[in-house]
């Protein structure tokens, strides 16, 4: 019993003016608050304890959160360091592929500058055997005739010019293809665009394999006129569709026999729609089957034997189309029968 | 001597009638041009002689070795006399040209003098 409580029970005891009915009623009363406060202290002491337990208990939490708070912080600089490296893959992935349609050009545009540069060597040697005869009939007094020789010698000048030209046009293509996109979008003739990339890939694809050919048909549209695109970009798209397409034509033949009466042929042509210009790819060759056609432009996704092709080819074709020009990149196939890839820009 | 030329290189008629100007106007040689080995095939199943046929091997559409295969199977006696020419002077082209009959087998850049040679040697 608390030291307050004994005085209060020993003052009861010893009063002289309380009767013994008073004190044994107040007595009473002091032993009942003197096992409330007994039950009381006991709680408190239980409380006490808990209390502690939960202080030790949140100090360890704060600990292990701590800990825990550092572990996530490593784990974020490792992801943010890998995603920058992921970045710099990406980066170095579109270079490869790129420099991989590069290659496959490369054939291609030797072949291309081997026939103008035959007729800038051709007929420079021929006028300078012309030049020779021409003063001939001018010793011979035949004015007529040397007249009639210096007119050729000019026409082979302008022979010389354009051809020379040509091999120009397709030395500029070729940096401009292996050039990093400058983003700038310019006019462009699309026609004549198409029309270049096809030949390229067509020497490129035949000088690879000396077996391919196929017919090549060619359906410009005149009226199209200029386009605002980034050139290279759009010539990378259309490289590629038209690799794929003589890809797939020369699938389907080797599946075919001999006097089977295939004919691999690849179209290629634009068309002036409302507001919108179209380019498309035709091929009659193997056609993509219904369960790889959602994936298409999934990165990395090939049905070509390991090591032949990337899988970035349509997918960054279709990025380039779509996030690069607003445009769309559209599929149109029947399995065993073609294939048609259309390349749809607004104006 | 009348000879077809087939090649989908325009120009090389203009070349060709130049390099060979004193022949055409001596009259020792004669020249037909075909831009397609389609053309080439319409040209001579038009009945129109060539004795000698001078065609490239890389050519958009039917090309060059299947026109070779064409002319060598289904033309007349005597056989006119094919020569290839390519700007791919592989060992397949070669030998795919030579199986099927070619009568020679010629890399661009064409030397003139030396086909000149050749064409003379022939007539």
């Amino acid at each position: 019993m608390s030291s307050h409580l004994q005085s209060i029970l020993d003052f009861v005891k010893n009063s002289v003016s309380l009767t013994e009915a008073e004190k044994e009623s107040l007595l009473k009363s002091i032993k009942e608050a003197d096992k409330t406060q007994t039950l009381l202290l006991f709680k408190l002491e239980r409380i006490e304890k808990d209390r502690h337990t939960l202080s030790v208990m949140l100090e360890e939490s704060i600990e292990d959160l701590q800990k825990k708070s550092r572990v996530i912080e490593e784990a974020n600089k490792t992801l943010t360091q890998t995603l920058e490296e992921l970045k710099a893959t990406q980066a170095q992935l579109i270079q490869s592929e790129k420099m991989a349609s590069l290659g496959e050009l490369t054939a291609g545009i030797a072949h291309e500058i081997q026939n103008p540069l035959n007729f800038v060597n051709n007929f420079s040697e021929v006028s300078n055997e012309l030049i020779d005869e021409m003063k001939e009939e001018l010793d011979k007094g035949n004015k007529e005739d040397a007249k009639a020789i210096a007119d050729d010698v000019k026409q082979n000048l302008e022979k010389i010019n354009f051809h020379g030209k040509r091999a120009d046009g397709i030395v500029k293509s070729m940096l401009q293809h292996s050039r990093t996109s400058n983003n700038k979008k310019e006019p462009t003739d699309i026609n004549a665009l198409a029309d270049e990339y096809l030949r390229l890939a067509y020497h490129g694809m035949r000088a690879k394999d000396k077996s391919f050919n196929a017919a090549i048909k060619t359906d410009y549209d005149e009226s199209i006129g200029l386009i605002k695109i980034i050139s290279q970009d759009i010539g990378r798209v259309i490289l590629n569709l038209i690799t794929n397409a003589f890809y797939a034509v020369m699938e389907k033949k080797k599946f075919q026999s001999a006097e089977g009466g295939y004919e691999p042929t690849v179209t290629v042509g634009t068309k002036k729609l409302d507001n919108k210009i179209e380019i498309h790819v035709k091929d009659n060759g193997t056609g993509i089957p219904q369960k790889a056609l959602d994936k298409i432009f999934q990165p990395f996704f090939t049905t070509k034997p390991t090591g032949q092709g990337t899988g970035l080819g349509l997918s960054l074709s279709y990025d380039i189309v779509t996030k690069g020009h607003g445009g769309e990149l559209k599929v149109e196939t029947r399995e065993g029968e073609y294939t048609m890839f259309s390349i749809i820009l607004s104006l | 001597m009348k000879i077809l030329v087939v090649d989908d290189e325009k120009d090389v008629q203009v070349l060709f009638e130049q390099r060979f100007r004193k022949e055409i106007r001596n009259k020792e040689m004669e020249f037909a041009f075909a831009y397609s080995g389609e053309d080439a095939l319409e040209y001579l199943n038009e009945l129109h002689e060539a004795v000698l046929i001078l065609s490239d091997i890389n050519m958009p559409g039917m090309s060059g070795l299947e026109l070779l295969r064409h002319i060598k199977e289904k033309h007349h006696e005597p056989p006119p006399v094919v020569m290839m020419i390519t700007a791919y002077g592989d060992a397949d082209n070669y030998n795919t040209a030579m199986k099927l009959g070619a009568d020679d087998f010629l890399t661009k850049p064409l030397e003139f003098s030396l086909l000149k040679e050749k064409l003379k040697a022939i007539n």
